[in-house]
């Protein structure tokens, strides 16, 4: 193959005279909007690198003509967001949880702060919109495991729930009667059906006559003679259509067999004290939360 | 003599099953073994010629013709792998839109389909066609056969063979936890063996070519090779937990770690995606359009100017990060300066159809590469554009940086395959011509309303994901949590696993369309233009009477713009 340069018709332009494999190649300079463009980014890119820091030297980079660094400008964005909030989050601390509702606009502050710092802290287990699933009770209604005053549901945020040698933990556990040979399995049978008795969801049966009596015995402690629970201890009322862990005889069976205990972390040493009353105040707001503060011993140490 | 040193590969294949120190790294020692005892028996029955004529694919060397083999086995290499990476994407799409696809199983979770799908699709069928394209274009504008003809059957093979220890690994839960990098220690350095390999072919043939110059498309085929062996080597350097055993640590640690992984995925991207794709480019538009490349000079400076940025791109993978500000400053500004030489290739692509655009309507091959320069256009331009910190700090981590890769990968890798494949068919198998032209058309308006179903969808979905995750309400806290921004996209995963569902199907198409080929049948089918061209009306008004008309009406009754 010589160098064959030659005009080419459709474009009017001359080639450059190499051929590879019928392939030849135009002498068309290179567009100019397309080199200016070319030339304006680097300009542009060493401007950018004296602007903010760019070359590395020996020990450090240069660091920039406004001394800019990303860490700082987080740091700057987020005092701001902070001095924004500052007011209202310094009101929230100076105000004891049980005070807060008394002052509707630092409450609704509250609640929005809770609202943001449960989407990240608690949906998990709690869901997006508080309404709880299976072992994780739902946040809207009045059914309440350890009371649904704000003080009680700070105590229980701020404590957390069997958190085993934390003192002021909220503590209680079922035994697990199956696993621990304290009921054989025709006992738990007769104790599920006078439970699905009590709340509606069976007719009266020998069985349930049978577990009344065990139930009595083992269970009246914790859940009431009326098996309506008791918010000291955590203990369910079982008369009504809430359930936590399913109230169909396959669940009520493991429940008893095996127990369940649920537990939550205890917010107050992962959270700050003004998150956790926002929390707090969310929680309460949802729906169920209760007025007046039942006084109980756990309320008393929650108050401090 | 050869076949004794593979049947050694194969008992020391067969040793490390026994000593190996988990059920991940036996499996592959099997697999190991298998295929050295296939090369062993291969080998030895090749040694009987008169059973030689009986193999597929196995023809005398012809020392006039191109040694094609490696290229035709590579082109259906590229098919075959398309459909299992495809298909793979087309199921993790799926998965996210609908979890209970996971199977509660491991090998079937979406931590481990992922890199099989992106492996598949990048270094399977995207390896294949540049391996393939590569084997064909160098004997062609070197006018010289292949250089190392048994080498380049090893780098076929011995790919295939990194590609299946790839692709189980990840089902195994084998990985290196390197995006895009993510074969562990052994098959690095067996992938390291064959590209070296690759290496010597290439230069080899370029060596004893018979054309003074070397042409473009060799230059970037050059620089994806030479510069994927630098990558691999250095981002891969590890060290083994056990000889006998899969797990490895990397040399590096921390963010050092972090920025060799991007410097290392980024030039994947710009080396293997974007060099490779351009070398095919090169040779197979000019080829097509039967055309003079647009500019040589163009040529030059883009090339050079694309490979000396590229390479400093990666930390804009990094923004943000603990990567220091001084490195992240310059990835963003080597990310820009690097537009206008990433469009260079399209430019010199596109214009190359002057004198010829007409075909852009008659030849669905051109139409097909045109739509695959135009997506490589606007992927270079989104990356740029992306990597400023700024719409960084928006898109980073979101469904946007999926968007744009799919983008590029499946409107100019993709398309730009297609296009070659179709090319070679008919020439690698002495066809007249395609089954069919009108099921190309086919594939490019089912492949192009998939990307545009995928990148609508998947702007949407990482735009909003960005927004939705730092929006603050007015009293200063974020508006949403992450699950709710999960459920938000949710519509999004479905129209995007439409797109891919759409794009699988036009290349299952093109399957068949090659299968037909294959078999040597036409399909009967009206010709793909239909210009009416009236040979009665094709002539000037007769002259004038007696006093001169302006001319109105031509004789079939269209308008004649007057002058």
């Amino acid at each position: 193959m010589a160098e064959k340069k030659r005009l080419d018709e459709a474009t009017n332009t001359e080639t450059v005279g190499h051929e590879w494999d019928g392939i030849e190649e135009l002498d068309t300079p290179m567009p100019r909007w397309w080199l200016w463009t070319f030339y304006a980014t680097i300009v542009w890119g060493l401007a950018y690198t004296i602007v903010y820091p760019a070359w590395p030297l020996v020990s450090r980079a240069t660091a920039g003509v406004w001394d800019w660094s990303s860490r700082g400008q987080l740091e700057q964005e987020l005092a701001a967001e902070e001095a924004k909030r500052a007011p209202i989050l310094s009101a929230i601390a100076a105000t004891p949880v049980s005070e807060l509702q008394g002052n509707p606009q630092l409450f609704q502050a509250a609640v929005e702060g809770g609202r943001a710092a449960f989407r990240v802290n608690c949906v998990q287990c709690h869901g997006s919109g508080a309404t709880g699933s299976k072992g994780y009770p739902n946040l809207n209604d009045d059914d309440w495991l350890w009371g649904g005053d704000i003080e009680a549901i700070h105590t229980s945020i701020e404590k957390g729930i069997r958190q085993p040698g934390h003192e002021d933990t909220r503590m209680s556990q079922m035994p697990a009667f199956g696993r621990d040979g304290l009921l054989p399995p025709d006992q738990i049978a007769d104790v599920v059906a006078f439970v699905r008795t009590v709340s509606r969801q069976q007719p009266a049966s020998a069985a349930a006559l049978r577990g009344k009596a065990l139930f009595a015995t083992n269970c009246a402690a914790c859940h009431g003679n009326d098996a309506k629970g008791n918010r000291a201890v955590g203990a369910p009322n079982l008369t009504d259509a809430i359930w936590l862990y399913g109230g169909d005889e396959e669940s009520l069976t493991e429940t008893i067999y095996g127990s369940r205990n649920g537990v939550m972390p205890r917010w107050g040493e992962k959270l700050d004290p003004v998150t956790v009353k926002m929390l707090t105040a969310y929680v309460h707001s949802l729906g169920g939360g209760e007025a007046k503060p039942v006084q109980t011993a756990m309320t008393g140490a929650a108050a401090k | 003599m050869r076949s004794g040193g593979w049947l050694l590969v194969a008992l020391a294949a067969l040793v490390m099953i026994a000593a190996s120190a988990d059920f991940g790294f036996s499996v592959h020692m099997g697999i190991v073994a298998a295929a050295a005892l296939a090369v062993v028996v291969v080998t030895l029955r090749k040694a009987d010629d008169a059973q030689l004529a009986g193999l597929p694919f196995s023809r005398q060397p012809d020392e006039t013709r191109y040694d094609d083999d490696p290229v035709r086995w590579g082109v259906l290499a590229t098919l075959f792998w398309g459909v299992a990476g495809f298909a793979a994407g087309l199921y993790i799409a799926l998965q996210l839109a609908f979890p209970a696809l996971n199977l509660g199983l491991e090998y079937t979770s979406f931590g481990r389909l992922r890199p099989l799908h992106t492996s598949a699709v990048i270094f399977a069928f995207g390896g294949n066609a540049l391996i393939a394209t590569s084997f064909y274009v160098v004997q062609r504008t070197c006018r010289a056969r292949l250089a190392f003809p048994s080498l380049a059957r090893f780098v076929f093979w011995g790919y295939q063979l990194f590609i299946v220890l790839a692709a189980t690994g990840y089902l195994l839960g084998i990985t290196e936890s390197k995006e895009y990098a993510e074969p562990e220690w052994y098959v690095d350095l067996w992938l390291t063996v064959v590209w070296v390999a690759y290496l010597a072919v290439f230069v080899g043939t370029l060596v004893k070519r018979r054309e003074p110059h070397i042409y473009v498309a060799n230059w970037f085929y050059l620089s994806f090779i030479v510069t994927i062996a630098m990558l691999h080597v250095v981002n891969n350097l590890a060290i083994p937990v056990s000889f006998v055993g899969s797990k490895s640590y990397s040399l590096f640690a921390g963010v050092q770690d972090a920025l060799t992984q991007w410097w290392y995925g980024h030039n994947a991207v710009g080396f293997f995606l974007t060099a490779g794709f351009l070398a095919m480019m090169y040779y197979f538009v000019p080829k097509q359009a039967e055309r003079p490349v647009y500019s040589y000079r163009l040529s030059i400076i883009h090339f050079w100017s694309l490979i000396f940025l590229y390479i400093w791109a990666g930390p804009h993978h990094l923004h943000y990060t603990a990567l220091p500000d001084w490195a992240q400053t310059l990835g963003m500004v080597f990310s820009v300066m690097l537009w206008m030489p990433s469009w260079g290739g399209m430019i010199n692509g596109l214009m190359t159809l002057n004198g010829a655009w007409d075909k852009v309507r008659t030849d669905p091959i051109i139409r097909m590469m045109v739509m695959a320069l135009a997506f490589y256009g606007m992927a270079t331009f989104e990356g740029p554009m992306l990597s400023i910190k700024a719409v960084n700090s928006l898109s980073h981590y979101t469904d946007w940086t999926i968007g744009h890769v799919h983008a590029g990968a499946l409107g100019w890798n993709g398309m730009i395959t297609f296009a070659c494949v179709y090319y070679l068919v008919p020439r690698l198998w002495q066809r007249e011509r395609l089954y069919s032209l009108r099921m190309i058309n086919w594939h490019f308006w089912l492949a192009t309303l998939g990307i545009v179903f995928y990148a609508a969808a998947m702007w949407v979905a990482g735009i909003m994901q960005g927004l939705m995750w730092r929006e603050y309400g007015a009293d200063g806290y974020l508006v949403y949590s992450f699950a709710e921004v999960v459920q938000a996209m949710i519509p999004l995963y479905v129209i995007r696993a439409f797109g891919g569902l759409l794009y699988l199907a036009g290349f299952l198409i093109m399957i068949w369309n090659v299968a037909l080929t294959l078999k040597g049948r036409v399909r009967v089918e009206k010709p793909m233009t239909e210009t009416p061209h009236n040979p009665m009306s094709d002539r000037p008004l007769p002259a004038p009477a007696s006093k001169p008309i302006k001319p109105a009406l031509a004789p079939t009754g269209t308008l004649v713009p007057a002058e």
